[in-house]
């Protein structure tokens, strides 16, 4: 078959055919993965919190976006049996570190897992086992409220992974930020709580 | 016999990325193990498949001016269809991969197929093409992807061959990648007699 020529009606309803089978054919697509995508998601979320709350079966209940110092999203998940926080840190040695972390009524760390990370395999990388109960940098049970938590290098009394200073140091900023949003959290429902009485008294 | 020359061309004479150093980037980037490179390599051959077997299907419907767009709209619309679908069922494969799916559409190889190959030839014989390309490149990236983690970490798709502690971490970080593939390209250049 010849080839068409390229004059410009032809180029035009050519390049508009393919474009619109393109986007007939990924429409279609979509619609059958969108569904599993989100069950992913959601499962992620969900073994995520569990994870880092030791338990088998939270009910998130409410969930709450507000913003860190930076102006990064730090997202708070109020489950049934206690509030896991997720928290990011852009200063990673390969940029986000973001993690989720379970925070005890007093503010004590339960647990954490990292979502999310584009550290060094064998060096930064090893973060998401290093800080767990009984590791090298245990910082389960720490409460970052009584003493930030910081690396033994910079006077903190976390150690660091061997050879990935900047990837602790992120790490346990975002932990930081996470407690932090989890205790400005306690406070405002403190706060709003204590302000509502004040109403009822004056009422 | 003939579908068999153009499978075995792509596989060796041809080979992605031994012999035409196409699609440098992820080879490189993607080869930190094993079961990674190999991953990266199949993603790429379903691309490669079905933007052969289409180009060479529309290819005389194409006005030659505006050929570059239009295979590039085919190719960016399998690799979006092909993300979403891992998304969806291989989501572990994805997380790993991440980054590196999207840009499969500028991959140089299959662009390059597809003006080299499949636009000068059959359906079928694009197809043969792009099974053989491809399974050229996911050879290749296994073989480096396979190097790399047993000489930096001691293991090979995850099971233990030796001691983490005596792993030279060189070769999983970007630098391990340059040197391995210029011994491996050296090595197969020697052997196969290209």
């Amino acid at each position: 078959m010849k080839k068409l020529p390229s004059t410009l009606p032809n180029m035009l309803c050519v390049l508009t055919l393919i474009s619109v089978i393109a986007a007939g054919a990924l429409a279609y697509v979509n619609q059958i993965t969108a569904g599993p995508i989100e069950e992913n998601k959601a499962r992620t979320l969900a073994e995520g919190i569990n994870s880092v709350l030791g338990v088998k079966d939270a009910q998130v209940q409410d969930t709450k976006t507000v913003q860190d110092a930076n102006g990064n999203d730090v997202i708070l998940y109020a489950t049934n049996q206690g509030m896991a926080v997720q928290a990011i840190d852009p200063n990673g040695f390969g940029g986000n570190l973001k993690v989720l972390v379970g925070f005890s009524e007093e503010g004590a760390i339960k647990g954490y897992t990292v979502l999310e990370h584009a550290e060094t395999p064998g060096l930064g990388a090893k973060a998401s086992f290093w800080f767990q109960k009984g590791e090298k940098g245990d910082i389960i049970g720490k409460n970052p409220g009584e003493k930030e938590l910081t690396v033994s290098k910079d006077g903190g009394d976390v150690d660091a992974i061997t050879a990935s200073t900047i990837t602790s140091r992120a790490f346990l900023r975002a932990v930081n930020v996470a407690f932090h949003a989890y205790a400005g959290a306690s406070a405002t429902d403190a706060n709003s709580g204590a302000s509502q009485q004040q109403k009822s008294i004056h009422n | 016999m003939k579908y068999i020359k153009i499978l075995w061309n792509g596989i060796l004479k041809e080979n992605p990325t031994f012999v035409l150093l196409l699609g440098m980037c992820p080879t490189l980037g993607t080869t930190s193990s094993a079961i990674n490179g190999m991953s990266m390599g199949l993603a790429t051959m379903a691309v490669l498949i079905f933007s052969n077997l289409i180009i060479s299907c529309i290819k005389s419907l194409v006005p030659d001016q505006v050929r570059i767009p239009s295979y590039i709209v085919v190719i960016a619309s399998l690799v979006t269809a092909l993300q979403m679908i891992m998304q969806a069922f291989t989501p572990e494969v994805y997380k790993t991969l991440g980054l590196f799916i999207p840009l499969i559409v500028v991959n140089c190889i299959i662009l390059g197929r597809a003006e080299a190959f499949a636009a000068k030839n059959g359906p079928v014989e694009s197809l043969f093409d792009g099974i053989g390309i491809g399974l050229g490149f996911t050879i290749a990236l296994t073989l480096l992807g396979g190097i790399r983690e047993l000489l930096g970490t001691g293991k090979l798709f995850d099971t233990v061959i030796y001691s983490e502690n005596y792993g030279m971490l060189l070769f999983v970080l970007a630098p391990g990648a340059f040197i391995a593939l210029g011994y491996l390209i050296a090595v197969v250049k020697k052997v196969a007699k290209i």
